[in-house]
């Protein structure tokens, strides 16, 4: 091939036909079917005329309820890709022994174990963790929206846009082979000359934007928003686990932004940060990364502990016991997840006193993780219980979750560390906990929540299996991982020689078989429920017979939430409400001040992912160009002051007496 | 970044304006806190450089508090304290960024094996 | 805390209420709050460049050290430029506050310009270093070196662009509520970048040059 001329190089810096992954069948099938599906979506809102409804009603709105179903619905989707990369590894893992090298060549094995976890984190439990924070924060505290509200669509689309440019490396390029947190020197230029790690660097950049903005946001929402009477003290648990979640998001997420532009410094410019020569550090990298990276942990964890509280204290019927050690365990686990981001590199090489001290200060944040647990053991004590999907979750939850804890600890000894460090032991204990702690909850607050978001149920029968073959996958998957861990098997590896251990690795594929049909029952289930949906169909606004605000709403609430601000007088907001007799307003309705929708979130996220883009292959006379714009747009949308508009008092009341009339048909 | 609410175009927040004393008497401080510092580095005022050290991150220390309070008027009453928490917490994880990253740094090579003779000969 | 004591909470009887018929509950704005969690993270971006630049600042690989390249004489005037620019701000705002439209932009545009002394003096200091032979691949210590001076050099950098769209804001739809808040975010951006660099002075040259 001849060298390319200085001005295609302008224009397409590395990008060439090479690039294209045509010689890679699993990619090229993988493509063909993704243009398939891609080409079907495209066509059917074409052929419905859905273009206009989305754009107005969903792309540019600014209502935290459809952003946060906006984020449910990314995290989802991503979730299947996350889920194909693992049940491919699991399938490699289990073939390639001896002589058979599996169907994965290791280059691309590598990048598949590396897309996983940064899919798996970044753009799967963050953007559904986000999503529930969304839609049911402003709810909770009894607002109309969110502080920010246009910040809120850009948030979200700058997260959009992130996963967008990870899903691009599939057919452009590569993705990382580095692992899911591009330790140098690998990650760096001398070893990783491809686009892989760069395509790593923007996508978290981009993302990382999104959620340190959407964090800033919830913070001031629930500080500046909350309704008349609701004091700290009276906020809802998943408030306070929100508010501490985008504490640690505001706090950890710069760090995380600092440390990946010095690897892009290192990379781009050929800056001595992390390299091996002219004295960089590598291990710098890994102490900044993972400052930011255990924090990362809690963001994850912390909200879903807020939806079991939440869960658990609905389908008990039981006001949740200890709500103040509730709080003040989610206060105290936000401020010790920066003090032990050691144990995560016992082996580089410290010494006793550093050691030690992450050690002791990792066994001290389980107590009170383990207060939590204690709360909803007696929450549920003497209550009456109904095992609802949403409780299944939970309990399921409860059980794995404390296992996983406790090989946590097991872990964070330093001299077991020494043993299990990078074994599959580790990958089993922390699949023990983001699975079993995050992912459980995340389904119970899908189950929970989905009522109110869509005014009828989830399909029940579907949600059990569903829930049977997540819970027994899991075990079936991640056992044998301990065991080989325990046996000293290392991770991220592609082929083994001993064939005794070929066994462990088949049954661990069987458990991820399980998960899938689980999964795939969670698809049937939406598609039964939504066939089924009259007969699911919620008029009541309270399906659970919940306990705080949301639940006073219509089903799916009315775009301004809330009619009358409601004044608070108890934790538990709306269950105190019933119990008191509350009356709905019916009349003195008033016209309500929102925000306008604003398509300037979704355009500066497109050209900020198009300079991703540009960066990622060189282009860079297409850098400047977009660079250039995505400033001029943020400088006109400055110029933009009439963003408000009021909803008039006869529409409200139009909405209203329709509340009135679903109520009492109920009633009846 | 509107509101969904009424703007209050009359919100209270006058003395987060700061008045013209305030600003000039925090300009004089932090003129006098900065002049100090590179009078005793470029003139070698104090023999020591660990107590020069000393001195000059203390005014430092003095110094950000100055502008703290002249020139981003932070108390502990505006939005309702909550400034100042944020504040208070930024520190708090600043300096365990700082001193954790520095000591883990320090102490990388503690259970390395020795590279050197030299290294071999300080061996317990 | 929001203004959990200003609502009546229950009737004349003694009920409780649990609405706001009167629709006179309005939340407080959070811009302010909100820009100021902005400042903070900001603030741990800086403490992470602060950090790399405290483990890296002495691995000079055999190359130059501060007290080979700074000259002291140069930053001195450097961070006069930003104090001056501080107190300039100051003077804007005051003028915000009794809405005099014409001394607020007299007075943004002379912080702009001390601004724009300070990037240039800055840039004429880069410049020079790595015309020296000192760029920042020279050795992780100016590589971390030239990391934090450089990401607050374009903070100021888009602080000044900042500054010139709000005079234009100003200039085109005067010293509204909504201009007011602007012109409060941009004062506390701005004293911000004054306070980092008292610790990249401190930190990076003072120290840097001490023996």
């Amino acid at each position: 091939m001849s060298e390319p001329s200085d001005l295609a190089k302008l224009i397409f810096g590395r990008l060439t036909w090479e690039a294209i992954p045509f010689h890679e069948p699993i990619l090229l099938w993988t493509f063909v079917v993704v243009a398939l599906v891609g080409g079907v979506v495209v066509g059917a809102v074409t052929k419905y005329k859905l273009w206009g409804y989305l754009w107005r009603e969903w792309f540019t709105s600014i209502d935290h309820k459809k952003i946060g179903i906006m984020y449910i619905v990314l995290g989802l989707v991503m979730l299947l890709r996350g889920f194909t990369d693992a049940i491919m590894m699991r399938l490699q893992q289990a073939m390639a022994f001896g002589d058979n090298v599996g169907y994965l060549p290791p280059e691309h094995y590598d990048q598949i174990f590396t897309a996983h976890g940064v899919i798996m984190i970044f753009f799967v439990a963050m953007p559904l963790v986000t999503g529930f924070m969304n839609y049911v924060v402003p709810l909770q505290i009894g607002a109309r929206d969110v502080a920010f509200p246009f910040l809120n669509n850009f948030s979200f689309w700058m997260t959009t846009s992130g996963a967008v440019l990870v899903m691009m490396s599939l057919f452009m390029g590569e993705f990382a082979k580095t692992g899911w947190l591009a330790y140098p020197p690998l990650s760096g230029i001398a070893y990783s000359p491809g686009v892989g790690v760069d395509y790593y660097i923007w996508s978290l950049q981009i993302a990382g934007i999104g959620t340190l903005l959407s964090g800033i946001n919830l913070i001031a929402t629930i500080v500046k928003m909350r309704a008349p009477g609701m004091t700290m003290m009276k906020m809802p648990i998943f408030t306070w686990t929100s508010l501490c979640t985008n504490v640690l998001i505001v706090a950890a997420f710069p760090v995380l932004t600092a440390v990946l532009a010095l690897l892009a410094l290192d990379r781009y410019t050929g800056t001595n940060f992390f390299t091996n020569d002219l004295g960089g550090n590598a291990m710098m990298y890994v102490n900044l990364i993972w400052i930011w990276g255990h924090p990362e942990v809690y963001i994850l964890i912390l909200p879903v502990f807020g939806i079991f509280s939440e869960v658990v204290s609905t389908f008990s019927s039981k006001r949740l016991f200890g709500y103040a050690s509730m709080v003040y365990a989610t206060v105290v686990i936000t401020i010790l997840s920066y003090l032990v981001w050691l144990h995560h590199f016992f082996t580089m090489g410290s010494g006793a006193s550093v050691n030690s001290f992450f050690g002791i200060t990792t066994m001290i944040i389980s107590i009170p993780t383990g207060a939590k647990i204690f709360n909803w053991l007696f929450t549920m004590y003497h209550g009456r219980i109904r095992f609802d999907v949403p409780m299944l979750w939970t309990v399921g939850f409860m059980i794995t979750f404390v296992i996983g804890g406790m090989t946590g600890v097991l872990l964070a000894v330093p001299p077991a560390d020494f043993v299990l460090h990078n074994s599959l032991f580790l990958i089993a204990h922390f699949h023990n906990v983001i699975i079993g702690g995050v992912v459980f909850g995340l389904m119970a607050g899908i189950n929970y929540w989905f009522p109110k978001a869509f005014g009828f149920r989830l399909d029940p029968v579907w949600g059990k299996r569903s829930f049977w073959f997540w819970l027994i996958g899991f075990w079936v998957a991640f056992t044998p991982l301990y065991v080989l861990g325990l046996m000293g098997v290392t991770r991220r590896v592609s082929h083994f020689q001993d064939s005794s251990l070929q066994i462990w690795f088949q049954i661990a594929a069987f458990g991820a078989v399980l998960i899938a049909i689980g999964i795939v029952c969670m698809l049937i289930q939406f598609y039964v429920s939504i066939r089924d949906r009259h007969a699911l169909r919620d008029e009541s606004g309270d399906p659970w017979g919940g306990r705080t605000l949301e639940w006073s709403t219509s089903s799916p609430p009315p775009a301004y939430n809330f009619a009358f601000t409601p004044i608070v007088h108890d934790n538990d907001a709306w269950h105190d409400m019933k119990q008191r007799g509350y009356e709905r307003p019916l009349q003195g309705f008033k016209p309500i001040h929102m925000p306008k929708n604003t398509a300037a979130g979704i355009v500066l996220a497109g050209l900020s992912s198009v300079c991703g883009f540009a960066l990622i292959w060189h282009m860079w006379l297409l850098v400047g160009l977009s660079f250039a714009a995505v400033l001029v747009a943020a400088i006109v949308h400055t110029f933009n002051y009439k963003r408000d508009f009021h909803i008039p008092a006869d529409e409200v009341v139009r909405t209203e007496e329709t509340r009135t009339q679903q109520l009492a048909a109920v009633h009846v | 970044m509107s509101q969904p609410a009424h703007d209050h175009s009359h919100d209270h927040h006058d003395d987060a304006h700061g008045s013209m004393q305030g600003y000039v008497i925090g300009f004089v401080l932090s003129v006098i806190l900065t002049a100090i510092p590179f009078w005793l580095v470029m003139e070698k005022v104090i023999s020591s450089s660990a107590m020069t050290v000393f001195v000059v991150l203390s005014i430092a220390a003095v110094q950000i508090v100055v502008h703290m309070i002249f020139f981003l008027h932070m108390n502990s009453k505006s939005e309702g304290g909550w400034t100042m928490l944020a504040l208070i917490f930024t520190v708090v994880l600043l300096v365990i960024m700082l001193a954790g990253s520095l000591w883990v740094m320090n102490h990388l090579n503690t259970n390395m094996m020795p590279m050197s003779a030299h290294d071999m000969s300080n061996m317990p | 805390m929001s203004d959990a004591t200003a609502f009546v909470s229950t009737d004349a009887a003694g009920n409780p209420i649990f609405h706001d018929a009167s629709g006179d509950h309005h939340p407080e704005n959070g811009t302010l709050l909100g820009f100021w969690l902005y400042l903070m993270s900001d603030c741990l971006i800086f403490a992470s460049l602060f950090a790399v630049y405290g483990v890296l600042g002495h691995s000079y690989a055999a190359g130059p050290t501060g007290a080979d390249l700074f000259d002291l004489k140069l930053v001195a005037v450097n961070t006069s430029m930003l104090l001056l620019s501080s107190i300039t701000y100051g003077f804007a705002m005051i003028a915000m506050q009794k809405r005099r439209v014409a001394p607020v932009q007299f007075w943004l545009a002379i912080t702009g310009l001390f601004g724009m002394a300070f990037v240039g003096l800055e840039l004429y200091e880069f410049h020079h270093l790595i015309h020296e032979g000192a760029g920042p691949q020279r050795s992780a210590f100016l590589s971390s070196f030239f990391a934090l001076v450089g990401t607050h050099g374009l903070h100021v950098t888009f602080g000044i662009v900042w500054l010139v769209t709000l005079m234009a804001q100003v200039g085109k739809f005067g010293l509204t509520a909504e201009n007011q808040r602007r012109l409060m975010c941009l004062s506390m951006f701005w004293h911000f970048l004054d306070v980092i660099w008292i610790g990249v002075f401190t930190f990076v040259y003072l120290m840097g040059v001490l023996p």
